[in-house]
């Protein structure tokens, strides 16, 4: 009766050969590496390689080996002290054509890369680097939208010479223009809704004055937040890539959050300047008649005028300028930092789309011999007590960089002079290039773990894990001797399976998780506990040893089932509602529920068939 | 343990009034901790910036201290973290226009004028917003929990069997946010992912019971309700201690080689563990008794003599 057909044995051997394969790479730990992504399309990664290559050779590097997909390289190093010296020939050598970054590679055999095992991702917690969980501000996404339509309103309308007495953005919602005579509102939304089919325009009549109201349909507004964080996703990638990490995660969170994990990085403070500064540019007139300008912070700007600070003294204090912006930042398509040959001064050479291009140079060439302003807007959050509460608001600064007399009618390419420093114009260079965010975002949770913190977590982890592991072997060796073996071969399989699983799911190994594995590896021994109880009890009650083994294991069957189905809906809750290291926590739970079923069941049955199945049997050594 | 392989006898269900007596005193301590304690939240609940350095030889908690006030930060915890030579300075959300980079660089850089030596180990910074969504999620995922639970053992067995099951599961709640708030273990995600697990393996330990009362109701045809239950819970006793003596044996060196970091959730589930095993004893089969259940109420009338052929039977 004690007898399992030999299907079951052969599920069981692939089973194990299975788990054994894909837990394996987890063995073999990883290789100093660098990794060269090329910084455009045009360059192509075989050149790239080549480059390299030769460069190295040069170097007197002798790399590990060289690996090239679609849109990296990567070559490994036997130790760290070449991986250095390999990444800064590299980047001298390569310049601004490619990325090169310090990584870890895994060091799995081809023959098992050729399966696709591959081992599980390191969380921060184990390899140290930095976690950013940032919010964007999806109101601000919708105001920057109606101050786009307003600008543009103001633009039509006076282009037909249509006479409005204001324009303005009511309560983030809509767009009112106000007119004094009829007949030019009436002129007024016949264009309007000739160009701008996607609004709603409404007339109103008060306080004697006509009205005209745009309002932005909801479904606009929802997709200008879609967009926003869309737009901002891509952005923070092309950043990230600009800073040269290896491996970074970015990924939408939720409706409006976005979560940014940098491996290794250590220097938060200059990852998060670039991260996290939404930093745009817009060209505007200089207001010729209050230049330079003698008021100080005070004074209201005079009506039809905006007025920022200076950067440089040179241009005073504070800049009056056009409330009317030429054009902003989401034109330009690359950005370059140099030097200029004449007076050596550290400068910016800008090149702007060609839509961009068009309406630079119409607007530039109207206004040749007069001065032009380029205003640098940065934003970032403040958080001030207000009646004992912490409010966090958001601040944008607006400081004027350059002022310069347009010479010639400007296009697509022109540059950023006055700039203070190399540093300066090359991180204003690098958040050009890599695109403005759409809307700003606010970093609303950070963590940062040191290299050596990481290390002593996995060694602590690993070290609780064995030791854990080994009280329960023995335990459960001395209590239920030949069949307590057989449930630690089965709790030792359950491992391996665990890992497998964690492993091919490609799942991020947190503390957490490890704590997960553990309380696992302490609870998947119960289903072998209640089974051998089980038996014990037939036994006691004149059972004979065959039939003792088939009724335990078959009368603890549903207790186990319903056990484990209870603590299985626990940890989906715990995965539903829980984010980040709760999630990963849930999964392993899950995951090591699972397993223990099929290895303290079906595996030690098959071991105990095995073993008993085929003989006479007076007692049993339970 | 092998004495626990006679057949036990102990009188459980008889003892449950004094078994009630001593958990409604011991809740009522525990409240009563909570409520003059209060639970020392972490910086996931609260927001709040912690860094974490570590020094070349074992650091100077009051100097540090001292330090940390000249700058300003007149509100900041400072305690010894795991070992002497790691500090851990927690500070609350910061008024005034700062971040968490711009406090940790100004910590460390102030750290560094009396400690040449000192190292930045770790720094979590958690906005105020988070941590109103984070309590918000962590209650809803226990009272999640806690639903799904009770429908499902509902469906299972019987709803008088559910309530039970659920008042050991808050008996187990309530005692270890008793004992979190008596050693001001900081309550953060690992804790309440600790708190969860509880749930599931208090859980584990009163279904295994409940399912053997199950069975017991349809095969002691002698014997009340009461000594059913009793007979249950003896049965499944040495079961319930071994298996909480191997989890025990897990945790115990989770907490002590685990490290700093884990050694909350470690002492979660310690704690969780040891109540989770009484009130699956003690707690939950007396909480169905004192609903009312009998023994007829598991008993379908319909498929009375094909019960032996139930859904106990596991065909390998």
């Amino acid at each position: 009766m004690n007898r399992y057909p030999l299907w079951k044995y052969l599920l069981l051997l692939v089973a194990i050969v299975g788990g054994v394969l894909y837990a394996l790479p987890n063995l073999f730990g990883q290789d100093p590496a660098v990794q060269i992504t090329p910084a455009r399309d045009a360059v192509s990664v075989s050149a790239i390689e080549r480059r390299a290559q030769a460069a190295l050779e040069d170097e007197g590097v002798d790399p590990l080996a060289v690996d090239r997909n679609e849109e990296r390289v990567l070559i490994r190093f036997t130790s760290q002290e070449d991986q250095v010296q390999a990444a800064d020939r590299l980047r001298t050598e390569l310049g601004r054509e490619a990325t090169v970054a310090l990584n870890l590679a895994p060091a799995t055999p081809e023959w098992l890369r050729s399966i696709n095992a591959r081992p599980m991702f390191l969380g921060l917690d184990l390899r140290g680097g930095v976690h950013f969980l940032m919010e964007v501000d999806l109101e601000a996404a919708v105001t920057q939208s109606l101050e786009r339509y307003q600008t543009d309103f103001r633009r039509v309308l006076r282009n037909e010479r249509i006479r409005y007495s204001a324009i303005e953005v009511e309560d983030n919602q809509r767009v009112v223009a106000r007119f004094r005579e009829a007949a030019d509102r009436e002129q007024a939304v016949g264009l309007l809704r000739e160009e701008f089919r996607n609004l709603n325009l409404e007339q109103e009549e008060r306080d004697s004055q006509y009205w005209l109201i745009a309002e932005l349909p909801e479904e606009e507004r929802q997709e200008i937040q879609d967009f926003a964080v869309e737009q901002n996703i891509t952005t923070l990638r092309n950043r990230v890539n600009e800073l040269g990490v290896a491996e970074p995660v970015i990924q939408q969170q939720g409706a409006n959050r976005i979560v940014v994990q940098l491996p290794g990085v250590q220097d938060t403070a200059r990852a998060k300047d670039i991260i996290g500064t939404t930093a745009t540019l817009e060209f505007r007139m200089v207001d010729e008649d209050h230049y330079p300008y003698r008021g100080g912070a005070e004074e209201p700007a005079p009506p039809g005028t905006v007025k920022y600070p200076a950067r440089n003294p040179r241009y005073g204090d504070y800049v009056v300028m056009e409330r009317e912006v030429m054009l902003t930042g989401e034109y330009i398509v690359d950005a370059s930092s140099s030097i200029d040959q004449e007076t050596g001064q550290p400068q910016v050479d800008i090149r702007l789309s060609s839509a961009g291009g068009d309406i630079f140079s119409r607007a530039t060439r109207e206004n040749v011999g007069e001065r032009m302003a380029v205003v640098f807007i940065e934003s970032r959050q403040e958080t001030r007590e207000v009646d004992g509460e912490t409010v966090t608001e958001r601040v944008r600064s607006q400081e004027v960089i350059n002022v310069a007399t347009i010479q010639e009618p400007l296009s697509t390419r022109f540059r950023i002079t006055g700039l203070e420093s190399t540093e300066a114009a090359r991180d204003l260079a690098l958040l050009l290039r890599a695109g403005s965010l759409a809307a700003p975002v606010d970093i609303v949770e950070e963590r940062t773990v040191g290299p050596s913190m990481g290390q002593e977590n996995i060694d602590r982890g690993f070290m609780a894990v064995v030791i854990g592991f080994v009280l329960v072997v023995l335990f459960m060796a001395a209590y239920y001797r030949v069949f307590g073996l057989i449930a630690n071969m089965a709790l030792l399989l359950n491992l391996v399976f665990i890992v497998a699983i964690l492993s091919l799911m490609q799942a991020t190994l947190t503390l957490p998780g490890i704590a997960g594995i553990v309380l696992t590896v302490g609870m998947a021994v119960d289903a072998n506990v209640l089974i051998f109880q089980r038996i014990r009890e037939e036994i006691r009650a004149g059972q004979s040893p065959q039939n003792a083994i088939h009724s335990g294991y078959a009368k603890a069957f549903s207790t186990i089932a319903d056990a484990n189905i209870t603590t299985l809906i626990a940890a989906l809750v715990l995965f539903l509602f829980g984010t980040g290291p709760v999630q990963g926590f849930a999964v392993t739970l899950s995951i090591g529920i699972l397993t223990s079923m099929f290895t303290a069941i079906l595996g030690t049955r098959a071991v105990v068939n095995l073993i008993y199945g085929r003989r006479r049997v007076s007692r049993l050594p339970i | 343990m092998w004495l626990l392989e006679r057949q036990l006898a102990f009188d459980f269900m008889n003892r449950r009034r004094w078994a009630g007596l001593a958990s409604v005193i011991v809740l009522g301590l525990a409240v009563a901790v909570l409520v003059i304690r209060g639970l020392n939240l972490g910086i996931d609940f609260t927001g709040g910036t912690i860094v974490e350095v570590g020094f070349d030889e074992p650091a100077d908690v009051a100097q540090i201290r001292t330090v940390l006030e000249s700058q300003g930060y007149e509100q900041a915890l400072v305690q010894q973290f795991g070992t002497a030579r790691d500090v851990m300075i927690r500070l609350p959300p910061q008024p005034g226009a700062e971040d968490a980079d711009e406090i940790s660089n100004r910590v460390l850089r102030a750290l560094e004028g009396d400690f040449p030596a000192v190292e930045l180990r770790r720094v979590e910074f958690v906005g105020p917003q988070i941590g109103d969504e984070l309590t918000e999620q962590g209650a809803l995922a226990m009272l999640g929990a806690l639903g799904c639970i009770l429908l499902y053992v509902a469906f299972r067995f019987e709803y008088r069997f559910a309530a039970g099951s659920v008042a050991a599961l808050l008996h187990d709640i309530v005692l270890v946010f008793g004992a979190l708030s008596l050693f001001q273990i900081s309550f953060d995600l690992t804790v309440l992912a600790a708190m969860l697990a509880v749930v599931g393996y208090s859980l584990n330990d009163t279904i295994v019971v409940f399912d053997r009362i199950r069975e017991n109701f349809l095969v002691m045809r002698k014997g009340t309700t009461e000594e059913v239950m009793n007979a249950s819970i003896n049965q499944t006793l040495s079961r319930t201690l071994v298996t909480s003596l191997t989890t025990l044996l897990v945790v115990v060196s989770l907490y002590f080689l685990g490290g700093e970091v884990i050694a909350g959730f470690a002492f979660t589930l310690l704690v969780g563990v040891v109540v989770g095993t009484y009130s699956s004893i003690f707690v939950a089969s007396a909480s169905a008794l004192a609903l009312g259940v009998t023994k007829y109420d598991l008993q379908p009338p319909a498929k009375e003599g094909a019960e032996d052929e139930g859904e106990s039977e596991f065909r390998p």
